[in-house]
């Protein structure tokens, strides 16, 4: 399956007042046509960091290196006309707070209708009567008339539907939906998660799931990365990933994920001790060592690097019989 | 937002009543006396009294109180003790040139306080951010009349780009009336624009980092579109107040303006009516200008809910 994403080498730094700061470290992921990616990993670890860089998104203040391909074309060093045209149209966001993502002064028809006539060149009534289409898709009950309301005037949940409609509405080819569920209700979320489950189903958009919530993962990905302080530590299919976890990471993230972990009734959720550390602070070591159980002396000397294959991982001891959590 | 109205309606009258109170007390309480400034070299004791019986200068302060009150609910302002004209119509005179002066000088500061505002939020920490910022600080902190006594010097006497005085009414040569305006109103407006100036900047600056800028940007839009459509009006919610606020300023700035300008506005009708001691038109002044005062910002208050739509609907509730 050719990607319809694919990101190589992607490494971002920060200027700030106290010197350079190392976000994401030589990230490569790839995104299939009609695929859902998961990024999972704790806040911090450059998730997030890594969506915005793909359309350009990062302030002025990030350094941006290697590689993004959207169907080819690159994006990295594209100029600003360019990425303009292609973010809303190509690759869409949307983000985790639906309370603020939203224009507190504009009707979310106005808002969703501005990514049509700005793309697509629809005329005002035109784009109207799409937003209320778009908005059917999403499952807003009433859309005829919820297309004046105002965002204040609308749940969490129905406002992170508002931002689905806006993000599809040009039908993009990747949709990068960075911890959409995280700030909603659990009762919500489900049907927040059916709404994207369906546009990939009816529109076969490609889908990068960005989000800490494993059980979000279960629901709704097909293949997952890991990420730990920068760098993508694990990679496999879904399936795989859950019941054979090779990187000490991510075996240490199930264990403390009370929906993924295995008779989560009976027995203790697992912590991680320790904080993520800075990517800057151990160039030459495996970032998670100081974290990990399973750390050999090797580890804090040697940085491991991605295995090659369907199942991926970066660890000098890899976890080689299924865990029990 | 009929309950708000109405209660902000019958905050006015209560405010307009104390304002009438407080000028009708403090009229009084100035030292001189309208009969002296009246007869002049004449202090027969005869025609004092005669000139007191006339204007009721006379009664006790209550009945006094009382005729005011009464004739100015009426719309009968009285007459001036100097010229004896009608009040009403020397005010309906002299409100228009202040009024017009007033809106050109917010439509200056307007446009220059929030264009320079925008511009000093998106070029923060370049030179264009600087300048505007130093520009803020001389608008405010260089006063009115010393501006208004250089721009006459320079711009009207020795280049002769504007006349330095006078006024010709807006209805008889609307090109000549403007050209006249140019000046005070620039002058009036410069302080209220490095006001606005700061404001905007601060409250772009807020605009500018809010999440709902970000998904501007993630859908594509000009530049343009995200800060002139998405991050300024929201902006504009504060503007709005902060020019409500001034305007108390902008109305005792003008009493200077058109005093070096030599405008037949309120200004001038007020600081005359003080030196002659004359009541009437003092009183009448200062009610219509405590009455403007309140309408205004009354309409300020409405302007939010236009801008705001989450306003609108806690007004309904």
């Amino acid at each position: 399956m050719k990607p319809v994403l694919e990101v190589k080498d992607l490494s971002v730094t920060f200027r700030t007042e106290d010197g350079k700061l190392s976000a994401v470290d030589r990230v490569s992921l790839e995104v299939g046509d009609g695929e859902v990616l998961a990024v999972v990993g704790e806040s911090g670890c450059g998730k997030s960091v890594t969506a915005m860089s793909i359309a350009g998104l990062l302030p002025r203040t990030a350094n941006v290196d290697g590689s993004v391909k959207l169907d080819g074309t690159e994006l990295i060093g594209a100029d600003k006309r360019t990425l303009r045209s292609i973010r809303g149209r190509e690759v869409a966001y949307i983000f985790q707070e639906p309370m603020t993502s939203l224009n507190p002064v504009f009707t979310v028809g106005h808002q969703i209708g501005e990514v049509l006539r700005t793309h697509v060149g629809l005329s005002r009534q035109a784009a109207r009567a799409r937003s209320i289409e778009l908005l059917k898709l999403v499952g807003i009950p009433s859309a005829e008339r919820r297309v004046s309301d105002y965002p204040h005037q609308l749940s969490g949940g129905m406002r992170q539907r508002v931002m689905i409609a806006m993000a599809v509405a040009c039908d993009p080819k990747v949709l990068i939906a960075d911890e959409p569920t995280t700030a909603l209700d659990v009762t919500i979320q489900a049907g927040i998660l059916d709404v994207l489950r369906g546009l990939r189903e009816r529109l076969g958009t490609s889908i990068v799931l960005i989000t800490h919530d494993l059980g979000v993962v279960a629901d709704l990905a097909d293949r997952v990365a890991v990420m730990y302080a920068g760098r993508v530590v694990e990679t496999a299919q879904v399936h795989e990933l859950f019941a054979n976890p090779q990187h000490p990471y991510t075996a240490g993230l199930l264990g403390a994920s009370p929906a993924a972990g295995r008779h989560a009734e009976t027995h203790r959720l697992n912590e991680i001790p320790g904080l993520v550390p800075l990517l800057s602070e151990q160039p030459d070591a495996c970032t998670f060592a100081d974290r990990c159980p399973r750390a050999v002396d090797f580890c804090t000397t040697s940085q491991p690097q991605l295995t090659t294959g369907q199942h991926q991982v970066a660890c000098w001891n890899p976890v080689r019989e299924p865990v029990e959590v | 937002m009929k309950r708000y109205l109405l209660s902000r309606l019958w905050q006015s009258v209560v405010t307009l009543i104390l304002a009438t109170i407080v000028v009708f007390a403090g009229v009084r309480a100035l030292p001189g006396d309208p009969a002296l400034a009246l007869a002049g070299e004449d202090r027969d004791p005869e025609s004092l009294r005669a000139i007191r019986e006339q204007y009721g200068l006379d009664d006790s302060l209550l009945v006094q109180f009382w005729q005011f009150v009464s004739h100015a609910a009426r719309g009968d302002l009285g007459r001036s003790i100097r010229t004896g004209e009608p009040v009403g119509s020397m005010i309906a005179g002299a409100l228009p040139v202040t009024i017009e002066l007033s809106i050109l000088a917010i439509l200056v500061a307007s446009v220059i306080g929030v264009g320079a505002g925008v511009v000093a939020a998106v070029r923060r920490g370049r030179p264009a951010e600087w300048a505007a910022n130093a520009l803020a600080l001389l608008g405010l902190s260089v006063p009115n009349f010393w501006l208004g006594l250089m721009a006459i010097l320079y711009l009207s006497v020795a280049l002769g780009l504007f006349p330095a005085s006078g006024f010709v009414p807006f209805f008889s040569n609307p090109i000549d009336n403007l050209h006249h305006l140019v000046l005070p109103a620039l002058i009036l407006g410069t302080g209220l624009a490095a006001v606005i100036m700061r404001q905007t900047r601060s409250s772009m600056l807020d605009a500018l980092s809010a999440d709902y800028i970000r998904t501007a940007e993630a859908k594509g839009l000009s530049p343009r579109a995200v800060i002139g459509k998405h991050a300024l009006r929201n902006s504009l919610i504060v503007v709005v107040t902060i020019v409500g606020l001034q305007l108390g300023a902008l109305i005792s700035g003008a009493v200077v303006t058109e005093r070096i300008f030599a405008l037949p506005g309120f200004g001038k009708l007020t600081v005359d009516a003080v030196f002659q001691r004359d009541y009437p038109v003092i009183q009448a002044v200062v009610l219509v200008t405590a009455t403007a005062y309140i309408v205004i910002n009354l309409l300020v208050d409405l302007l939010y809910s236009v801008i705001d739509p989450r306003i609108r609907v806690r007004g309904d509730a």
